[in-house]
């Protein structure tokens, strides 16, 4: 089980986040046309690797964590508030 | 009869009886005992049968990696199949019953299969039963299942509990040999939080096989047991290694006992957090293949040392060790020992250091043999240079080495490695915090192991962050051993198995490569191997090396299959814990649940929530008291508990804008002191929710949702708050919990608040349709919103949760005189269907704001979520399927939820389908709501509702969803 | 319905079982050949799994296009094919899926005789439980569409449900039993031999099937695919058909598409098998949980999502502890039986939850994916499908809604109207 640690709350288990996908789209303006909507609603990434990716603390400080996280390891590297980027990593 | 109890020696206690009995038969054991070693000690040998040939089966083992002795295991309720003998703790009164045979263990009809076997090889089921086609599920499956299974399951609910308990520590150490209490003992002086899991009831692993070194083994013990941050768990397994260092265990807490005492549990599922783990799982000692290998006698050379030194039983007279190391060697002089009447010590290897020891009590040893044959208690030994030499044995004790056991190394991430010497896999490069110690990384011996342990120990707390503690005793160092020399199988005539509980013999294996299946993962698939409780402990390698072998291969590149939970099986009813039947999930209640239930309601589920469905007078049945109900709010006045609903409080100087862009139609221009009606899309433009928000000040609202969506409403919120507009300034805050909501609805609704309101004039002119205000009842501070989901003239009321009761009961007393009613969620369902409201069943996460009739609420431009998505072609289609309607022609006809309309009886073009139905109390009929295609177009047309699941059809009308009241005037009354 | 089976060599029959075990077992012949690849081919088909060889089966059998490979990075069929939980229906309730899966019921129906392989389709039922009345309608109208559309649906009341699955708590306090969904005609099949059915099959007919050979891309010239770029070497192929699950997002990128996926885990689990229990497939839809009893005796379920982006293969344990509680309210003679193993898979979730199988905007790729849950019982009908689709360079009736275009169009074909968020479907 994943230990995620949240900004706010420190190190916390799995099992008090909601889920919500990958964190780099970016929400179009409201006139940015279908396309740009489709694709923040439809085309997300999905690597084998590094993903940055919404958790949702609801049963901690209900904040939208972005957390960096291996999809194939599950390693977290990264978790920063909701208005915040993750740093880039130097590989 | 063979096996014996021996006068002396192992860790049970003798002074105590215990009566038991395996097959109607009573026996009697001590505490200590296993079911294995008592069995043993009274001198049982035939203990089951195979799975496919029904071939007689003995005790092989004597720990989790046993294939064959398998029990069902207690009586009624508590039956439990499949129970390894060699993992049942004995106590007074075990019942145990051998499985997998008819109609008796001796007797075995089905032993016919044996005949057979050549034709009934690996794989033979794919190869035929096809003809004819419907033989195979008449005749041929139910068959193969009535053969195939092992024990029975009893179909009663478990009187067991079960809990579950979750710790933090800095160092876990899996395991109590040598290594696992002398890491215990390194990472505990350090002072870090350890915490010491072992399989057994008792500690020390393999140190209990040898008196030698019990004087270590109390002595460490000791030391953990004074150490006050190392907490010691006996008769925990560890059944898994996941992510971040998570690890699930089952601690046996009450198997050992007749019956848990009430109150307590039998098995405790734990999980441990660590900031490091050591794994010193040991090893388990491999089968050899060789005809025979299977039968009743043949004994794995550390589980017959087990016996002797462990269980005080000798399991038979007259031996024959069969081995290719140097660790049946210990086996020898625990015969010895027992006092054996024959002992030959059969080594396939050359040489061996440790032979002059033995030779020395009198044993006979031969080097550069193997056993050819087991069957019929003799032994057949045949050497290098051809000669045979046939052995009276009743005891075959074999080893072909040990494998480290790594299955929790491999879970936790890390790649296996091929040691050389010891001719298996040790884990490699750790991926997360973790190490291997002892002979679960191939270090071998209590001196040896200790030490490696001792190390890991000390590794681990520093790696937590503690400094090493002081150093302490450890065992004397190992002698050197002579090399194993790898043997996997001895070629001969007859069945060789690699597999016992499965009955994969090598041919099998042989056979899968011919056939292509040359991968070991093909190979385990194709042949069974592996898949039987044993996890493929016993023989799993051998396999593997047959499988090397046929493909020409070194084993090091066939490998293994992918090691998986659970290290042994676990107990179902242990991880599901509490959490079952009614405390499947928490159920919520509202403020007034206990009035519910103190007058009569029928409470029942409605998500997460117990609600009340109706309230039965005496003589009622349910279509009565919903019918009473209703009529009681179209006619007087009702009043309804809709405490559930999502209520969320929103403050701030965006408040509106936020809410602007959060919901298709506007709300900054709602004008303070008033509610309005607000519907939510997703962003993909599909309807998501739906409710009133009422503002309560230029940057106050309070916003309503559905009960169901209370949860992902607010989270969708805070989702676009804090990661999309974190520029608007808004706060808000679930206030569900917060608030006992109740409706008060019918036309006498605003007579009965009169009388008990204070401090708000409810005239239609001061308190019009929408509008929200604030006063007391019964001296409590209340919210008042004039809104109706019923069609009636009605209200709610909102009191601190706290009070809910005295409201409502202040309510019902003003009401009295109109002849109020609670009503319950049914009778608001046939009212919101009168209605034509949307619910559930239209907002199902298929529909869109124009398929509910609500399009032109949508606005056209600026930052809505789903506006720009919900303008896709197809979603804009305005033939989609568009909320109607319903009715029978015919008013005595019944209307079914789940319905499809089609133009005529017998069109097989869906047009629509009914979402759903109630009985009408104003139009004395059924009435329906439905999702019609181009429904709008087709109101008076008639069509036919069609379930031919019921075998119905029924002409119905479209009509307009408003099948009352369409005007809207009722509520503005 | 299928092509007739052309006669192959090497039949099996009880006959030949009998024949070659009094012979020792020393004639059957590998189930399918480990070639060398060609420089070219045809069509490649770029995934080993279930329904990669069931494409390259029916391109040979019912196309007559022999000059085919299956290309697969480890050996065939150890993804989804080898990982699911056997089961086979078509109780969809949108005609778009209902259509398709149907069509690939009834190719299971045929499969043994189609293929000469017994994979062991059983079909024992599949109820789907209800527990409140709205759940029943929701049930009622997938029957109903079923039914109108010629598929065979039942609804069973408490009793019935009691009847076919007496080992059920029907009583169970938060989600008593109000009935079930019945699909007769639904079963499972033994999964490892469904594979091993197809490559055998494809085999026999001349396809290529190359083992240990990953692609790692896919070469274009003009607008329309050349080949694929290999760890053994560049393979040249008229056409390329991609069917690799939970990679699909991986071959995309190589082509430069971007597709509406998410890779998911899925785990599934198996008990210490034990003599016939439950002889049917249930599921139970509230607490997401699903059961079937194998031939061998093992319970094999199942549940939802672990909810996260994973291409690992390994799930966890908040999900563990949900299914068996639900299991063991659902069933309580579970709680004393023991759980021998879990694994996971990792699931190509759609953002509709439906699959696509089409053309892309390159000339002579395509892509069959989005599987979701539904992969297995799909594997005839998504091969036969596909290999019509890349045969005739369009798609058939079956699976002309299963398209990526319906994302943009908003033509989606969401069964449980859970929206573009795969973690909750």
């Amino acid at each position: 089980m994943h230990l995620i640690p949240c900004p706010c709350c420190g190190p916390r288990a799995e099992d008090e986040f909601h889920y919500r996908g990958d964190a780099t789209v970016k929400r179009p303006a409201p006139d940015a046309g279908e396309q740009a909507f489709y694709d923040f609603v439809y085309t997300r990434a999905n690597p084998r690797g590094w993903h940055v990716e919404w958790w949702h603390h609801y049963a901690g400080c209900r904040q939208w964590v972005k957390v960096e996280r291996n999809t194939m390891t599950h390693e977290i590297r990264t978790a920063v508030g909701p208005a915040e980027d993750i740093p880039e990593v130097q590989v | 009869m063979s096996g014996r109890r021996l006068p002396a020696g192992g860790h049970i206690d003798r002074e105590r009886h215990l009566s038991f009995s395996f097959d109607g038969r009573r026996f009697f054991g001590h505490p200590g005992d296993t079911l294995a070693s008592a069995l043993i000690a009274n001198g049982v040998r035939l203990v089951g049968r195979s799975f496919k040939y029904h071939r007689p089966r003995g005790i092989m083992t004597a720990g989790p990696d046993e294939p064959s002795a398998l029990v069902e295991l207690r009586e009624g309720a508590r039956t439990e199949p499949n129970s390894k003998m060699t993992e049942v703790a004995l106590y007074e009164g075990l019942v145990a019953r051998s499985q997998n045979r008819w109609p008796s263990l001796g007797l075995d009809l089905m032993a016919v299969n044996s005949l057979a076997g050549k034709l009934i090889g690996a794989g033979f089921y794919y190869k035929t039963f096809m003809w004819p086609k419907a033989f195979w599920e008449k005749v041929y499956e139910p068959l193969i299942r009535r053969a195939a299974g092992l024990g029975r399951a009893v179909d009663r609910r478990d009187p067991d509990h079960y809990e579950a308990l979750h710790a933090h520590c800095d160092v876990l150490v899996v395991g109590s040999g040598a290594a696992g209490l002398a890491a215990a003992r390194a990472a505990g002086a350090s002072g870090a939080r350890v915490i010491l899991c072992e399989r057994d009831d008792l500690l020390g692993g393999g140190l209990l096989l040898d008196p030698a070194h019990d004087a270590w083994r109390r002595q460490t013990i000791a030391a953990l047991e004074a150490m006050p941050e190392v907490e010691i768990l006996p008769r925990t397994n560890v059944f898994g290694y996941y992510d971040h260092n998570l690890l699930g265990a089952i601690e046996h807490a009450g198997d050992h006992l007749a019956e848990p005492a009430p109150h307590q549990v039998r098995q405790r599922y734990r999980t441990f957090r660590a900031t490091e783990v050591v794994l010193a799982t040991g090893a388990s000692e491999r089968l050899i293949a060789f005809p025979g290998n299977d039968k009743p006698g043949v004994m794995m050379a550390g589980a017959a040392l087990a016996y002797i030194h462990r269980f005080g039983v000798a399991p038979g007279e007259r031996a024959v060790i069969f081995t290719n190391n140097d660790s049946a060697y210990a086996t020898a002089h625990a015969l010895a020992d027992a006092q054996f009447d024959r002992i030959v010590l059969a080594d396939s290897r050359a040489a061996s250091a440790c032979a002059d020891d033995v030779k020395a009590r009198g044993i006979d040893v031969r080097f550069g043999v193997e056993v050819a044959h087991y069957g019929g208690d003799r032994v057949t030994l045949r050497a290098r240079n051809g000669a045979s030499d046939r052995i009276p044995a009743d005891l075959l004790c074999v080893s072909g080495g040990w494998n480290p056991n790594v299955h929790l190394a491999s879970q936790s991430g890390a790649r296996l490695r091929w040691h050389e010497q010891i001719a298996s896999f040790v884990p490699g490069e750790p991926v997360q915090a973790e190490r291997s110690a002892g002979a679960a990384r191939g270090v071998f011996g209590p001196g040896n192991a200790a030490r490696d342990g001792a190390e890991a120990g000390a590794a681990a707390a520093i790696a937590a962050g503690f400094k090493p503690g002081a150093a302490f005793a450890l065992p004397d160092a190992d002698r050197p051993e002579t090399p194993l020399e790898p043997l996997w199988e001895v070629r001969a005539q007859g069945k060789a198995f690699v597999d016992l509980q499965n009955d994969v013999t090598t041919e099998d294996i042989r056979l899968a490569h011919r056939e292509g299946f040359s991968h070991i993962e093909h190979a385990k698939r194709y042949t069974t191997h592996n898949m039987a409780t044993d996890q493929g402990k016993l023989g799993g390698l051998v396999g593997a090396a047959v499988l090397a072998e046929a493909r020409g291969e070194p084993l090091e590149k066939v490998g293994l299959p992918t090691f998986r939970p659970y290290t042994s099986p676990v107990t179902i009813g242990a991880l599901a814990g509490r959490a079952i039947g009614e405390h499947f999930q928490p159920v919520r209640r509202t403020s007034l649940h206990d009035w519910h239930l103190r007058h009569g309601a029928a409470m029942q589920p409605s998500g997460a929530w117990l609600r009340p469905f109706y309230y039965p007078k005496p003589g009622e049945d349910i279509w009565d008291a919903i019918f009473r109900e209703a009529r009681a709010v179209r006619g007087s006045v009702g009043i309804c508990d809709v405490s559930t609903l999502g209520k969320i409080d929103l403050q701030g100087p965006d408040a509106a804008t936020f809410l602007d862009r959060l919901y298709a139609n506007a709300f900054s221009t709602l004008a303070i002191g008033k509610a309005r009606y607000g519907l939510m899309l997703r962003e993909d433009g599909i309807a998501f929710d739906d409710g009133t928000t009422a503002r309560l000040g230029p940057e106050h609202f309070l916003l309503t949702c559905t009960t169901a969506n209370a949860g992902p409403v607010l989270e969708h919120m805070e989702f676009y708050a804090q990661t999309v507009w974190p520029d608007l300034d808004v706060q808000f805050s679930s206030v569900t919990d917060q608030w006992a909501q109740m409706a008060v609805a019918g036309p006498r609704s605003r007579l009965t608040l009169q009388k008990v309101v204070a401090g708000l004039d409810l005239s239609n002119e001061a308190f019009p349709f929408m509008a929200v205000g604030e006063a007391t009842i019964a001296g409590i501070p209340v919210r008042v919103f004039r809104i109706s989901f019923s069609g009636e003239l009605a209200y709610e009321v909102a009191a601190p949760s706290g009070d809910g009761e005295t409201v409502w009961e202040a309510i019902i007393a003003a009401g009295e005189e109109f002849g109020i009613a609670p009503y319950g969620l049914e009778a608001m369902g046939l009212m919101r269907i009168e209605k034509g409201h949307a619910a559930g069943p239209e907002l199902n996460g298929q529909t869109t704001a124009a398929d509910l009739g609500m399009g032109r609420m949508v606005k056209k431009a600026g930052d809505v979520v789903g506006r720009v998505l919900g303008a896709r072609p197809a979603l804009a289609n305005p033939s989609r399927p568009r909320l109607v309607g319903i009715r029978p022609t015919d008013p005595a006809k019944r209307l079914r939820g789940g319905a499809h309309l089609v133009s005529e009886p017998g069109a097989g073009k869906s047009l629509g389908w009914v979402s759903s139905v109630t009985q009408s109390i104003e139009l004395s009929q059924w009435i329906g709501l439905a999702m019609l295609e181009d429904g709008a177009a087709r109101q008076g047309q008639l069509l036919h509702a069609v379930s031919p699941l019921h075998g119905e059809s029924v002409e119905v009308i479209v009509t307009s969803p408003h099948h009352i009241d369409p005007e809207n005037a009722r509520v503005r009354a | 319905m299928p092509a007739r089976p052309e006669p192959i060599a090497d039949r099996y029959s009880a006959w030949r079982l009998l024949k070659e075990g009094l012979g020792g077992n020393k004639g059957w012949k590998p189930a399918w050949r480990k070639p060398e690849p060609k420089p070219h081919y045809d069509v490649i088909i770029v995934g080993g799994g279930g329904h990669g060889l069931a494409t390259a089966h029916y391109l040979a059998s019912v196309h007559g296009i022999t000059n085919v490979a299956v290309i697969e990075k480890g050996p065939i069929g150890l993804g989804n094919g080898g990982r699911n939980t056997t089961i086979v229906r078509s109780n969809y309730g949108l005609p778009s899926n209902t259509r398709f899966y149907e069509w690939s019921l009834k190719l299971w129906e045929g499969l043994e005789q189609d293929l000469n392989y017994n994979v062991m389709m059983s079909q024992r039922g599949v109820v789907n439980l209800f527990h409140t009345d709205a759940q029943r309608d929701v049930a009622v109208r997938r029957g109903n569409s079923m039914r109108l559309q010629g598929v065979d649906a039942e609804l069973l009341d408490r009793d019935g449900v009691a009847r076919i699955a007496p080992f059920l708590a029907l009583d169970n306090p938060l989600f008593p039993v109000y009935g079930g969904l019945l699909q007769a005609r639904g079963g499972t099949a033994r999964h490892d031999a469904v594979i091993w059915g197809f490559a055998r099959a494809a085999d026999r007919r001349g396809v290529d099937i190359i083992e240990h050979c990953e692609v790692t891309g896919i070469r274009r010239e003009g607008g329309r695919v050349t080949g694929v770029e290999t760890t053994r070497g560049f393979i040249g192929a008229g056409k390329v058909g991609v069917a690799v699950a939970g990679n699909t997002t991986r071959l995309a990128d190589m082509a430069g598409l971007r597709l509406p996926v998410e890779t998911h885990l899925l785990q599934a689990f198996v008990t210490e098998a034990i003599k016939p229990l439950i002889d049917c497939v249930v599921t139970f839809g509230v607490g997401h949980f699903y059961i079937s009893q194998s031939d061998k005796g093992g319970l094999v379920f199942g549940g939802d999502l672990d909810g996260y982006n994973s291409y690992s293969q390994r799930g966890n344990l908040p999900l563990v502890e949900h299914l068996m509680a639900a299991g063991v309210s659902m069933i309580p003679a579970f709680s004393r039986l023991r759980v021998l193993r879990q694994w996971a898979g990792v699931m190509d979730m759609t953002m509709d939850s439906s699959p696509f199988i089409c053309k892309t905007p390159i000339d002579g790729l395509y892509f069959n994916g989005g599987w979701c849950y539904g992969g297995f019982k799909a594997t005839p009908g998504s091969g036969w499908c596909f290999a019509h689709t890349i045969a005739k360079d369009e798609p058939h009736a079956f699976n002309a809604d299963l398209t990526i275009e319906r994302f943009r169009e908003g033509r989606l074909i969401d069964e449980r109207g859970a929206g573009p968020n795969p973690w909750a479907q």
